[in-house]
Order: C-alpha cells, then sequence, then structure tokens
C-alpha cells in the first residue's frame, strides 16, 4: 500500500529536560553526552522584551520552532504553522481558575489574552512577520499524532512547506493532578511536499487502531516520553537522531494510529 | 495564491444559540430581526453585560452512557447534534464509510474550561472534588473527544483553538483531508459555552459593552457574549448530491498584536483573497457576507473598510452578533450555519443593534433585513493573536 502522506523533513527543533536543544539531544540520543541541566527555553525569535514577559509555553514553541527553522535555512515568515499541544498553558490555566474562584474582576487581562491555545502561534507570527496560516490545535493525549498528521496534510494539500510545533508544559495546581503531565517537552518540524535527496523522508498513512506505545529501552528517553502528550514524539525524535531508517506507529487519535515509515536519504 | 478546490458537499448542517435550538429557531429570529441577548445572569459575581444565552441547558443531563463527559459545553453540544436530523445523517455516513474515514473536526475557544472553573470553586482540600475527578473535561481536546465518542467515530479527530476564528478553520481541515483521500466525510463545527474565563477575561480587555452590542454603530460600546453550537457534515459531491457546497476558505495571520487586529485588515484581507482564489470566484460574484462584526471599536473599524474597499454595491453584508452575541470559538461554524440559511432563503439578515452607522461602513451594509437572491455568500470570522479565516459557501445547483 502506498502511503497516504510522504513528506520530508527539512529541519528538527526540540527541547527536553536535559536537552536544551536538537544537538544537545542528538548527543544524547548517540551517547557522547549525558542529559544535562537545562535553563529556560532559548526563544531567540522573539524581541528580547517579549521574551522575558513571555509564558512557558510560549517560550518552549517559540524555542523549538526557531531552532527547526534555522535548520531548514527557510524564512519563517512563509511558512503556515501548525502549533499543536494538549493542555496550552496550563500554569495560566490554574491561575484564571484560582483567581476566578477567589476575585474574578481582578483577572489579568494579559494574562487573559496569554490564555488562548493560539498564543504562541500568535506570538511567533508577529516576531516573525508570518503572514501565512498559522494554527493551534489539540488532539488530547494523542496531539502529536494528531499535530503529526494535520501538518503534513497542510503540507501536501496545499503543496507548501510547513512548520509543525508541539509543546506541553508540566501541570501545576489541581488542573495538574487532572492533566498527568510530569514535565515540558517540546519538538518541532519543518516538513516539505517536494522530495529531497538530503532529507529524512516520512512516510505516513492513518491506520486503524491503538497499538500502544513503544518504549526506547532507554530510561531517560522513556521517562521524558511518558512525561506529556507532546513527548510521544520521542520514538520518532530517537529515529531522526540515530539517522536510523524504520517504522513507527504514533497514535494519533482514539482508535486511529499513523503509520509513519523513516526513510533515511539516500 | 492557491489554486481553485473541488467544491465539497454539506450534506446537514444545524446550530443551536440563544436564537433557539436547530435552524427553524433562528431562521424565524432572522426573517422577524429579534434578537436573543438577555441581561447577564450568569456569572459567578455581578457583571453588568449582556448575553447571548441558551435557555433550559441546566436541565438536560446528557444520557447515562455519556455522563463521564457531563458538563455545560458538551451539554449544548449535544442538543445542537439532536437537532436538524444531524445525528441520523452522521450515522448514515459512518455507515456508508466506516468509523475510521469519518473525522471530527471542531473548534472551540474554551471548550468544557467551565468545568475546570467549577472544580476550582469547590476544591476538597486543595484538589479537584471527586465529581470532577474526570480528566476528559480539563482539556481544550473535551469537546472533540466527546463527540467522536457520542458518533463512536475512529477517524482523525482534532480540536482547532484559534480563539474566535475556530470552527471556521475546521472547513479547511476537512476539505484538505477529504481532498487527499485521508477521510470520506467529516464532522466540522464547533461549540462555546458561557463560562467566567470569557465573562470575566474580556471584561478586564474592557471589551465588553454595558448593552446589547451594536456592531458598526458609530457609538459601539463593545461585545456581548454568547454561546453556541453548530455542526456540519462534510462529504465529496457526487451526482446525487444534494445541499449547499463550501466552495472556497481562507486563512491567514495578522502578524500585528496579540489582541488588537491589524490596522489595515491585512491579515483579513489576504484570507479574503485566498478564500475567492480557492472557489475561483471574484469580489463581484458574492451576493452576501456575513461580517465577523464583534461591536469592538477596532474590529470592526478594521472590517468596515475591508469590506468597503473590496465588494461593489450590490454585495451585502451585516453583522449577526447583536442576535446572538458573540460566540467566540463557535461564531465560525455558527454564522457558517446562518449564511446558508441566508441562502436557502433569499433573506440577508438585518445588522441588528445598529442605529447610527459608523461612517467608515459603505453601500454595502444591510443595516435592515432584505429579501433577496443569495447564490454565493462569505463568513468572515477573525480570531485573538490575529487569526483570520473567510469562508465561502454556493447555494445547490450554483456552479462554483
Amino acid at each position: 500500500m502506498s502511503a497516504a502522506l510522504s513528506v520530508w523533513v527539512k529541519g528538527v527543533g526540540l527541547w527536553a529536560p536535559g536537552a536544551a536543544d536538537w544537538h544537545a539531544f542528538c548527543e544524547i540520543v548517540a551517547g557522547r553526552d549525558a542529559p544535562g541541566t537545562e535553563g529556560r527555553p532559548m526563544a531567540d525569535v522573539l524581541p528580547p522584551n517579549e521574551r522575558r514577559r513571555a509564558p512557558e509555553s510560549v517560550l518552549l514553541a517559540a524555542a523549538v520552532a526557531g531552532q527547526a527553522v534555522r535548520m531548514s535555512g527557510l524564512e519563517a515568515a512563509a511558512l503556515p504553522c501548525v502549533f499543536a499541544s494538549a493542555h496550552g498553558d496550563q500554569a495560566i490555566t490554574d491561575y484564571m481558575c484560582a483567581t476566578l474562584a477567589d476575585t474574578p474582576t481582578e483577572l489579568s487581562p494579559t494574562k487573559f489574552h496569554n490564555s488562548v491555545h493560539n498564543a504562541p502561534a500568535g506570538y511567533w507570527t508577529i516576531a516573525t512577520h508570518c503572514h501565512a496560516s498559522s494554527s493551534a490545535v489539540s488532539g488530547g493525549e494523542t496531539t502529536f499524532g494528531a499535530g503529526l498528521l494535520e501538518a503534513a496534510t497542510l503540507a501536501v494539500a496545499d503543496d507548501r512547506d510547513v512548520l509543525l510545533a508541539s509543546y506541553d508544559i508540566a501541570g501545576v495546581g489541581p488542573l495538574g493532578e487532572m492533566t498527568a503531565t510530569t514535565g515540558p517537552f517540546a519538538i518541532a518540524l519543518v516538513l516539505s511536499p517536494r522530495a529531497d535527496a538530503t532529507a529524512v523522508r516520512l512516510d505516513i498513512t492513518p491506520s486503524p487502531g491503538n497499538s500502544g506505545s513503544q518504549p526506547t529501552g532507554d530510561a531517560w528517553l522513556d521517562s521524558v516520553a511518558a512525561s506529556n502528550p507532546s513527548a510521544q514524539a520521542i520514538p520518532l525524535a530517537h529515529a531522526l537522531a540515530l539517522a536510523r531508517s524504520t517504522a513507527l506507529r504514533v497514535a494519533a487519535a482514539r482508535e486511529l494510529d499513523i503509520h509513519v515509515d523513516v526513510e533515511l536519504a539516500a | 495564491m492557491p489554486h481553485p478546490m473541488p467544491p465539497l458537499s454539506i450534506r446537514a448542517y444545524t446550530a443551536t444559540s440563544a436564537l433557539g435550538r436547530g435552524l427553524d429557531a433562528h431562521a424565524d429570529a432572522l426573517r422577524s430581526s429579534r434578537g436573543g441577548l438577555s441581561p447577564n445572569d450568569f456569572s459567578s459575581a455581578p457583571l453588568d453585560c449582556w448575553i447571548g444565552r441558551v435557555a433550559g441547558l441546566e436541565d438536560e443531563p446528557l444520557p447515562a452512557e455519556l455522563a463521564q463527559w457531563e458538563c455545560r459545553n458538551n451539554r449544548l453540544a449535544w442538543v445542537a447534534l439532536t437537532q436538524d436530523g444531524f445525528m441520523d445523517a452522521v450515522r448514515d455516513a459512518r455507515e456508508r464509510y466506516g468509523a475510521s474515514r469519518v473525522a471530527v473536526l471542531l473548534g472551540t475557544s474554551t471548550s468544557s474550561i467551565g468545568a475546570t472553573e467549577e472544580g476550582y470553586r469547590r476544591l476538597d482540600h486543595g484538589r479537584m472534588p471527586e465529581d470532577l475527578h474526570r480528566p476528559v473535561l480539563h482539556t481544550p481536546h473535551s469537546l472533540a473527544g466527546f463527540v467522536a465518542a457520542a458518533f463512536d467515530l475512529e477517524g482523525p479527530c482534532l480540536t482547532v483553538a484559534t480563539a474566535c476564528s475556530s470552527s471556521a478553520k475546521v472547513f479547511g481541515n476537512a476539505e484538505r483531508m477529504i481532498r487527499l483521500g485521508l477521510i470520506d466525510a467529516a464532522v466540522v463545527g464547533g461549540t462555546d459555552t458561557l463560562c467566567d474565563s470569557v465573562l470575566f477575561g474580556f471584561n478586564s480587555l474592557e471589551l465588553v459593552s454595558g448593552e446589547p452590542c451594536r456592531p458598526f454603530d458609530a457609538n459601539r460600546s463593545g461585545i456581548s457574549i454568547g454561546e453556541a453550537a453548530g455542526f456540519a457534515l462534510l462529504e465529496r459531491v457526487t451526482d446525487g448530491s444534494t445541499g449547499p457546497l463550501l466552495i472556497g476558505y481562507g486563512e491567514a495571520s495578522d502578524a500585528h498584536h496579540m489582541s488588537t487586529p491589524h490596522p489595515e485588515g491585512l491579515g483579513a484581507e489576504i484570507a479574503l483573497r485566498d478564500a475567492l482564489a480557492r472557489a475561483g470566484i471574484e469580489a463581484g460574484d458574492v451576493d452576501y457576507i456575513n461580517l465577523h462584526g464583534t461591536a469592538s471599536q477596532k474590529n470592526d473599524d478594521v472590517e468596515a473598510a475591508l469590506v468597503a474597499r473590496s465588494f461593489p454595491a450590490t454585495t451585502r453584508a451585516s453583522s449577526t452578533k447583536g442576535f446572538t452575541g458573540h460566540t467566540l470559538g463557535a461564531a465560525g461554524m455558527l454564522e457558517a450555519a446562518i449564511t446558508l440559511l441566508a441562502m436557502r432563503d433569499g433573506h440577508v439578515p438585518a445588522n441588528l443593534g445598529a442605529t447610527t452607522p459608523d461612517p467608515l461602513c459603505g453601500p454595502q451594509m444591510a443595516w435592515t433585513a432584505e429579501q433577496r437572491e443569495v447564490r454565493i455568500a462569505l463568513s468572515n470570522s477573525f480570531g485573538f493573536g490575529g487569526n483570520n479565516a473567510c469562508l465561502a459557501f454556493a447555494r445547490v445547483g450554483e456552479p462554483a
């Protein structure tokens, strides 16, 4: 059966607890380095004043998006973008719900406009002067797979390079207990619908059923993968970091996986 | 510019808002220019404003088998799904194509955050109370998860949450997936319900009016927030297709500011041009535009100027937020349904609420209702973060 969607990976960005960027992640995966102590995500695409004030979700998403676009060599301004997150900025949601319960008329207007699920897409398009389409999506626990399917669909349908960023931050407060996200993680991919001999090809096909997660066997990677829905990208990130052709299944919805053939550049 | 797209058939659609439940209730209210706004009796602390509230949701629990999804937002979605034969149409599509070939692609701004707010109002020793210990509710994906579960659908399932453009953009998601053969049908639409987050949130930005909203009025004073749910079933056009068509859509970003639109409406204009290009039509082909028209100072300034400079006077335009309030993430779908009704009934809705036209408005504005043939129509939806969408529809039998 031929793949439903073929896209070429022109750029990758990643931030995980212990890996401040894609290069650091590759070094850890290759066994040349150990997970370190990372600081705040480096969202250098944002202007300095925005970077200081930006909520964690925006920093995380903009940091990985910036890495991926830089690697791709493409202009961010021309890239349609899909920002995926299961839960958005849970710290702001926790603040909003706590404030609304006690002193609703004192709600911060800045927190409110930062609470929208498309805040990272908004800040990103403003910072990069991007007038292309931007989206903010959630697929709940299967957010990464749903976001990857959406971004690859957009790339092939409109014949355009597309930026995908999937991010989730750690949950806090009573909400955090419900979302059970224990740490931050984000990944970004620049996906091209055009064949590129130097890029890894992803052949993506929806496939009924959920096969469950596939542990990598590495304790650090598997703990990151279990920490939040965006981190379900870990098996794919692992394959990309090792530059290894492989086949993966990634959950994209209830009773729906996407089958992903990772094909190395010839 | 994108290439023209093959039109999609809208096999069924429905809407529920402050105007009532289902299409006939909306058509009746629009025909008689009777709005649905009422003084705010919803927020957990007094807030002097008007709202578009759907009556009776408090007394209508979900069916027992869906009880884990119980919350106001999913109740409103359920009420909407049970109107206009929509459930039967979706079950029929599932039967014809299979559960994994029908997608659920829904827009929402706040989903069931009202349930999360409620949990925080009555925390149990600092934790979510037992009856709200339901993780499926405390996520933006609650609505789409609920609808997929209600129909036992197993295709792609995605929430689009781009504030007030959310449930317009899902038409684009569906078109792409159908065109590429990933699916055969899609349930699109959206739901947003009244909750403290949006009432106090928009109040904190000083965007909420103390009176019923007056879109495009020179003396407008802000938005009125409403709640709504609406859904449409999209499929490929076949020889036997009846019903209206989705003929185009456009999406673009302002790249200007998080909570105010681009002063020249740049993103809105790109979305409009994109929609016209996909539809293979020109501005002069458009008979009616349902405007975003929130009654905020800046949105209406920008949108009035965009319409005035882009369309001939024969194109009629109105905002229907004076009828329903601004239903946020549900507005795209609600106003798509109103646009489809305008085509069905040959009735251009009034721009309810305005008494003194903003001088920026052009001759396109339908200040009062008009009986007139509507063959091709657009619906605008613009959101926070500079997120713009425009949908294009054709009446049945009209070539795109």
